[in-house]
């Protein structure tokens, strides 16, 4: 089966055009949505094992060969990310039906998640940089109706902000996108890797890097292009919030590590030295955040930024360790992130407040949340055996065998602030006299807590499975620290 | 104070048809040349914005039944389903095939999967365009 790849891609689209058709009867539509999701993971997970070992698969689309047509291509590391971003969507989708309210419900919530997969998704797969503009878009307009949809008063404020950043992020990206064709002549991926090769590094690249830094920055929340995110993401409802918190940041950041590993490898001294500032400030002024604020939603919010900020300082030291750590914690902070927002949805539920300082003694009623939360806090934090250990060890190694002792201390000293925010929450959440909460025996706690216990599962696994998990992820590395391999797989040389 | 609109309907009438028939032919004309779906299906809400200009929108959907979100639908079953279809031939997504065809009528005819695909498109335009401005429209 040559169209593998499109699966991830495809069931999720076909399901939100057919869910268009029947927006009044929920029933239906959380069923399909769930179904799908289900097969979307399981296409994803055939997928990842096929290109494991089978090497890398591409399909050009329309049966235009590279580099003319559109290529569709499909590596280890696009392939669990893929996964992880359709384990998180399922989860979120079980998580909602309890959650998100029959109002939205019936104004298209599921087949506007379903879309938003179809562009995390094929942001990720996608070959050619006209087509990551196109998927980027997708994935933006399906964000622009779940941050409004609800219409309350802080979401219409917040969402107008969001889509002017955005609207003018994508015009800038559409420039670079012109300039690098102006430059190399060529969409595809692959193509203009091997272009830029062959004419070495001429100034104006370097221009186009920084051009591209500024696009993907946006989305991805670096410093000082973040401003928007702790707002606009406080806005919307729990499952929104953690789609958003663990797949869009995300793929701000897949596609700066991909410009930056496929195509501006060149100047490393001015491109990555940048990069590696801005990321150390980012987890600077992440870390002020999530100590600053009593309101958990902010709490986790300034952690995204955090996280953003460790993964591009591996991206910028651009060594084969530091390479692995990335693409190590990028899955890792995905899985945890979304379970950490689903497990303060609960307890905001159960209280009725985001305020910390008006919650606590959970653990006497909800032991099983309270311990939850414990395990996914310490894997956000990095304590062995959990999954956030490995990455950030070999992100710290790749760091100081660099010689990059500044960035390397912050992002250890970062996972100190990340401990204490998250040990804050549970702290005042979940310790201290117990209080009482008017409506709280309403909750369907139980079955709020399930999806997220699901991801914090998943990260267990991930974390204590990380030996199993070590050939994929090198297999995903040595794509980017070669781009040979990846060339050759899409031009078929 | 109620405004005399007989000229805009009367002749909206006559020009509705016109349009309507112009963006047919841009459908089809962008086989071989510039049109296709997104123009024909643009040219096409044109037609029907006109309609509601010159009555109100409770007389265009007596007209036009239609939920213009089920259409959106319609449309994109039709794209994903033509693109689709390769994952049965196992070819590439999105390959199309063509080839000429004697159909009594017309003679002989250039027939390509991608008018389908088009088809789809054209819904959608249709169905986006009028739903935005049937939005915006309500709320006065």
């Amino acid at each position: 089966m040559i169209n593998l790849l499109v699966l991830p891609l495809l069931i999720p689209l076909v399901t939100a055009a057919l869910l268009i058709f029947l927006p009044k009867s929920i029933r239906v539509q959380r069923a399909v949505s769930v179904v799908s999701a289900i097969g979307t993971l399981a296409a994803s997970i055939v997928l990842l094992l096929t290109v494991k070992d089978n090497g890398i698969q591409t399909v050009n689309v329309g049966s235009w060969d590279a580099p003319f047509g559109i290529t569709l291509v499909s590596d280890t590391l696009s392939a669990l990310l893929v996964t992880t971003s359709s384990l998180i969507t399922l989860s979120v989708i079980l998580y909602s039906f309890r959650s998100i309210g029959e109002a939205r419900e019936r104004f298209y919530y599921y087949p506007i998640v379903q879309f938003l997969l179809v562009g995390v998704n094929g942001a990720f797969t996608t070959g050619d940089i006209f087509n990551l503009f196109v998927f980027f878009e997708v994935m933006l307009m399906a964000s622009y109706v779940l941050i409004v949809i609800g219409g309350t008063k802080i979401q219409l404020r917040e969402s107008i902000k969001y889509i002017l950043v955005n609207v003018i992020s994508s015009a800038l990206f559409v420039i670079a996108v012109a300039m690098l064709y102006s430059v190399v002549g060529s969409l595809n991926m692959a193509d203009i890797s091997q272009r830029i090769a062959q004419i070495g590094s001429l100034p104006i690249l370097t221009v186009i890097a920084v051009l591209f830094l500024i696009v993907f920055g946006l989305k991805g929340a670096i410093f000082p292009l973040y401003f928007w995110l702790p707002g606009s993401y406080y806005a919307p409802p729990v499952p929104v919030l953690a789609l958003f918190g663990s797949l869009l940041t995300k793929v701000g950041v897949y596609s700066i590590l991909r410009s930056y590993s496929l195509f501006f490898y060149h100047d490393q001294a001015f491109t990555h030295e940048l990069l590696g500032i801005l990321a150390i400030i980012t987890i600077i002024v992440g870390c002020i955040g999530a100590i600053a604020y009593w309101d958990v939603k902010k709490i986790i919010i300034y952690n995204i930024i955090i996280a953003v900020g460790v993964l591009t300082f591996g991206i910028s030291v651009a060594t084969e360790e530091s390479y692995m750590g990335t693409v190590f914690y990028t899955i890792h902070d995905m899985i945890v992130k979304a379970a950490l927002f689903l497990l303060i949805g609960v307890m905001i539920k159960i209280t009725g407040t985001n305020d910390l300082r008006k919650m606590g003694g959970l653990m006497k009623k909800y032991p099983l949340l309270g311990w939850t939360f414990l395990v996914a806090a310490f894997a956000l934090a990095g304590i062995p055996p959990l999954s956030g250990f490995v990455g950030k060890l070999l992100i710290v190694r790749g760091g100081l065998a660099e010689g990059a002792y500044v960035g390397s201390l912050i992002v250890l000293l970062s996972s100190l602030v990340v401990l204490y925010s998250v040990i804050k929450i549970f702290m005042n959440g979940f310790w201290k006299a117990p209080k009482d909460y008017p409506g709280e025996e309403n909750q369907p706690v139980l079955s709020l807590w399930a999806p997220g216990a699901l991801l914090v599962l998943a990260s267990i696994l991930y974390g204590v499975g990380a030996e199993v998990m070590y050939p994929i992820i090198s297999q995903a590395t040595d794509a980017l620290v070669h781009p040979a391999i990846y060339i050759d797989a899409v031009l078929k040389e | 104070m109620k405004t005399n609109d007989v000229i805009l309907q009367t002749t909206s009438k006559v020009v509705f048809f016109i349009i309507i028939l112009f963006a047919i032919h841009l459908f089809f004309a962008g086989h071989y040349h510039p049109g296709g779906g997104f123009v024909g299906g643009l040219m096409t809400s044109g037609a029907l914005v006109l309609l509601l200009l010159a009555f109100d929108i409770k007389t265009v959907a007596k007209g036009f039944p239609i939920d213009y979100k089920i259409l959106i639908g319609i449309g994109l079953l039709f794209a994903i389903g033509t693109a689709a279809g390769a994952l049965v031939f196992n070819v590439p997504f999105f390959t199309h095939v063509f080839g000429d065809v004697y159909l009594p009528i017309f003679g002989e005819t250039s027939l390509h999967t991608a008018m389908l695909f088009d088809l789809g498109v054209y819904l959608v335009v249709i169905g986006v365009t009028m739903t935005i401005i049937q939005t915006i429209g309500e709320s006065e």
